[in-house]
C-alpha cells in the first residue's frame, strides 16, 4: 500500500490563503489506510483550517468531500458538478491522486495535502514501514523474500555491507540491516550458499531510471 | 611469478614479501600540495598508496586527480572508488581514464552512506556495488571490454583489490563474502583496522580453510591509536568497528603524553603478530591526520627498506 | 459515552470549532479501563489534538485529559473548577468571538 504524510498545516496555509473557497478532498484508498488522506483526516484538517482562518478573520470556505480513490475517473468524475463552485482543490491523496485530479479538473488549481513516501506495510497501529521499491523487476525469489533495493540503504545486491551492526543499519540504529535479515532467512531456508554467488549488476531500466512507466494490459478479464 | 599488470603492489606480493600500503586522504580544497606533502612523508615506507574517494561522504579532491599526482611523483597509487556516487557509466569513464593515466590498482567499494558526510542531502547512487565493480574491473582487464559488451582496443591493466570488515555483522557471513568478491575477480583485500585479535583470527582462520588466502592477498588493517579520546570514539560512533575495553584500559595505563607514544608501539606489537597469522601478506597503516608516523611504524616492525622491483 | 476510548480527535475539534472555550475529557484512573486501553487512547488524542492547536496558533491548555473514577464527585467538582479557571484566563476562544463579529456585521 502507499504510505503518506500529513503535510505541516503552516505549508498547506500559505497554499491556500489567498482562496475564498476551498474544495477538500480526501481519498479512501491507500492514504486512509495509513491515516494520511481518508475520511477522518479530511474532517480533522477541514475543522483545524476553518478554525484557523476565523482567527484570523479571514473567510475561506471550506468543504469537504472523500472519493473512493483519486487514481481513478470515475471516482473523480462524481464531483464534476461541485468543482465549479471552488477557487482551488486541496486534495490529500498520495502523488497519483493528487495529479489524477489535476489532469481532470486542469483549469483548477490543484494543490497536495500529504507528502507521499513510499509502498509498505502496516508493522501495528500508527507504524508503517517501507517494504518495495517498485523496481519493475522482483528479486525475491533469490534473497529469501527480503528486498535489498528498498530494505538496505546502499540497495546493494550484494550485501551485507562494513557498516551492518547488531542486525542494525550504519545509517540508523532504528533501520534494520536487509542484508542480516535475508541472511537470517536463507539461514532459516538452508539456502545460505547463495551468498557465496556474486548477484550480477541490476538492469534498471524497468524501475525509475528508465522513465516515467506504464503497464497496458490487452485483454481484462472483466 | 606471474603477474597481469605492471602494479608494483603486485610485484612485491608475487615476490613473496610482505607488502605494506598506506593511505592519503586528499584536501577539502583544490590544493595538491597537502596531497604531495602526504605523498613524500610515507612514499618511500611503502609499495603503494591508497587515495580515498570521499571518504565518509565528504567532498574532497577527487581520487583520480590525486592518484595522477601520486604517479607523477614516482609512487604507486591505488585508486579507491566507491559506487555511491557514480553510475555504471561514470565509473566506467574514470577507470579508462586511470588507465589512460597508467594507474594499476583499483579498490572497490560500496561507500560510506552520504547520510555520514557534509552533503547530507544528496541523493545517492548505488547503480552498483563493490563486489559488482570487482566484476567490471576484471571484465575491462581480463575481456578488454565494457560491462555492456564493447570491445576496447586496449585493456585495462589493473590489481583489483577490495576491503572488508570482518567485525561487522553477522560474523559468520564474512569469510562467504570474501569468498564472494574473490570469486567475482579481487586479487587482494585491505581489512578495517583491527583490534579485536581473536576475532580476526577467527576469520582469517575461515579464509584459510576456504583456500581464499591463495587466490588473494589479505593485508591487515592498521590504526595507530592517537589518543584515549580517538579510541573512545571509534568504539562507540564508527559503523562496524570492534574496539575491546583492554586496548582503551592500555592507553589509560600510560601518563598522558606517552599515550600517542604506546599507540605507535601497540601497532608495531599487532604487526608482529599478525606476521604469524596463516594467510596474512602485507599491513594497510592508516595512520589518519598522522602520516608522519607511518615510517616509524614500518621500520619498527622491521619492514623497511621495502624491495625494490622492476 | 460509554468510555473515553470512543472520544475521536474530531469531537475535540468540532467543540472548540463551534466555540467552547475549552474541553476537557473525564477518564476513568489509568489501568482501571473497562475496555483495556480506552482512557490511554483518549489521552494521546487529547496531546494530539494539544499539537494540532499550536501548529494553527491556538492555545493547546483549551484541551485536557483528566482521569477519575465515578465515586469521586470532590475531584470531580475540583476539576471543574481548575478548568473553568484555566479557560477563564485564557479568554474566550476567538473561533467563536470572530465568527459573532461577522454575525453582527452581516
Amino acid at each position: 500500500m502507499i504510505m503518506a504524510k500529513p503535510k505541516p498545516i503552516q505549508e498547506i496555509i500559505n497554499v491556500i490563503k489567498g482562496f475564498d473557497k476551498v474544495l477538500l478532498a480526501g481519498c479512501n484508498g491507500c492514504v486512509a489506510v495509513c491515516e494520511a488522506g481518508g475520511l477522518k483526516e479530511v474532517e480533522i484538517l477541514a475543522s483545524a483550517l476553518r478554525m484557523y482562518f476565523a482567527n484570523q478573520n479571514q473567510t475561506i470556505q471550506i468543504d469537504e468531500v472523500s472519493l473512493t480513490r483519486q487514481c481513478d475517473k470515475e471516482y473523480l468524475a462524481e464531483i464534476k458538478e461541485m468543482v465549479p463552485n471552488y477557487g482551488a482543490i486541496l486534495s490529500i491523496a498520495c502523488g497519483a491522486g493528487v495529479q489524477f485530479m489535476a489532469e481532470m479538473y486542469s483549469e483548477k488549481p490543484v494543490f497536495p495535502g500529504v507528502n507521499t513516501n513510499f509502498i509498505g506495510v502496516t508493522l501495528e497501529k500508527g507504524v508503517w514501514s517501507e517494504r518495495c521499491a517498485a523496481c519493475g523487476e522482483c528479486i525475491l525469489a533469490s534473497t529469501g523474500g527480503i528486498c535489498p533495493v528498498a530494505r538496505c540503504s546502499k540497495r546493494m545486491l550484494n550485501g551485507p555491507c562494513g557498516g551492518s551492526s547488531n542486525g542494525k543499519c550504519e545509517v540508523s540504529k532504528e533501520t534494520d540491516c536487509g542484508w542480516h535479515l535475508i541472511y537470517e532467512r536463507l539461514k532459516t531456508l538452508g539456502q545460505l550458499q547463495r551468498f557465496s554467488v556474486p548477484n550480477d549488476p541490476k538492469d534498471w531500466t524497468t524501475s525509475r531510471d528508465g522513465g516515467p512507466r506504464k503497464i497496458i494490459k490487452e485483454v481484462s478479464q472483466a | 611469478m606471474n603477474t597481469l599488470t605492471p602494479s608494483n603492489l603486485e610485484k612485491v606480493l608475487a615476490a613473496g614479501h610482505f607488502a605494506v600500503t598506506s593511505e592519503c586522504g586528499p584536501p577539502r580544497s583544490p590544493d595538491m600540495a597537502i596531497v604531495d606533502e602526504k605523498v613524500k612523508e610515507v612514499g618511500p615506507y611503502v609499495d603503494a598508496i591508497n587515495v580515498t574517494d570521499n571518504q565518509t561522504a565528504v567532498v574532497r579532491v577527487s581520487s583520480l586527480a590525486s592518484c595522477i599526482r601520486i604517479k607523477q611523483l614516482g609512487y604507486d597509487p591505488i585508486l579507491q572508488m566507491t559506487t555511491r556516487d557514480r553510475n555504471r557509466i561514470g565509473l566506467q569513464s574514470d577507470l579508462l581514464g586511470a588507465g589512460a593515466w597508467e594507474i594499476n590498482n583499483v579498490l572497490c567499494l560500496t561507500g560510506d552512506h552520504q547520510s555520514f558526510g557534509d552533503h547530507p542531502n544528496a541523493a545517492n547512487v548505488f547503480d552498483l556495488d563493490s563486489t559488482q565493480l570487482i566484476g567490471v574491473v576484471k571484465k575491462m582487464r581480463d575481456d578488454q571490454k565494457l560491462i555492456n559488451g564493447f570491445e576496447m582496443t586496449k585493456s585495462l591493466r589493473m590489481f583489483i583489490g577490495a576491503a572488508e570488515n570482518p567485525f561487522a555483522d553477522p560474523f559468520e557471513i564474512r569469510v562467504m563474502r570474501t569468498a564472494k568478491k574473490v570469486a567475482a575477480g579481487c586479487q587482494f583485500i585491505q581489512t578495517q583496522c583491527i583490534y579485536n585479535m581473536d576475532k580476526f583470527k577467527l576469520w582469517m582462520k575461515g579464509l584459510v580453510d576456504a583456500g581464499i588466502h591463495e587466490k588473494c592477498a589479505i593485508l591487515a588493517g592498521i590504526t595507530p591509536m592517537k589518543s584515549i579520546g580517538m579510541a573512545r570514539y571509534m568504539k562507540a560512533k564508527v559503523p562496524g568497528m570492534d574496539v575491546p575495553e583492554d586496548i582503551i584500559k592500555r592507553l589509560q595505563g600510560v601518563p598522558k603524553e606517552k599515550v600517542a607514544d604506546e599507540g605507535i608501539k601497540m601497532a608495531i606489537e599487532q604487526i608482529e603478530e599478525l606476521k604469524q597469522v596463516p594467510g596474512i601478506r602485507g599491513f594497510h597503516i592508516m595512520a589518519i591526520e598522522w602520516e608522519e608516523k607511518v615510517q616509524e611504524i614500518v621500520k619498527g616492525a622491521g619492514l623497511y627498506p621495502r624491495p625494490k622491483m622492476d | 459515552m460509554p468510555c473515553t476510548g470512543r472520544v475521536a480527535i474530531i469531537h475535540l475539534m468540532k467543540a472548540l470549532e463551534k466555540g467552547a472555550d475549552g474541553v476537557f475529557v473525564a477518564g476513568c484512573l489509568e489501568g482501571d479501563c473497562h475496555y483495556q486501553a480506552g482512557n490511554l487512547r483518549a489521552r494521546k488524542r487529547v496531546a494530539y489534538v494539544q499539537e494540532l492547536l499550536k501548529s494553527i496558533g491556538m492555545e493547546p491548555e483549551r484541551v485536557a485529559m483528566y482521569n477519575l473514577s465515578a465515586g469521586q464527585g470532590p475531584r470531580f467538582a475540583e476539576i471543574c473548577r481548575e478548568m473553568t479557571e484555566r479557560v477563564r484566563q485564557l479568554g474566550p476562544n476567538p473561533t467563536r468571538k470572530n465568527g459573532e463579529r461577522k454575525e453582527k456585521a452581516a
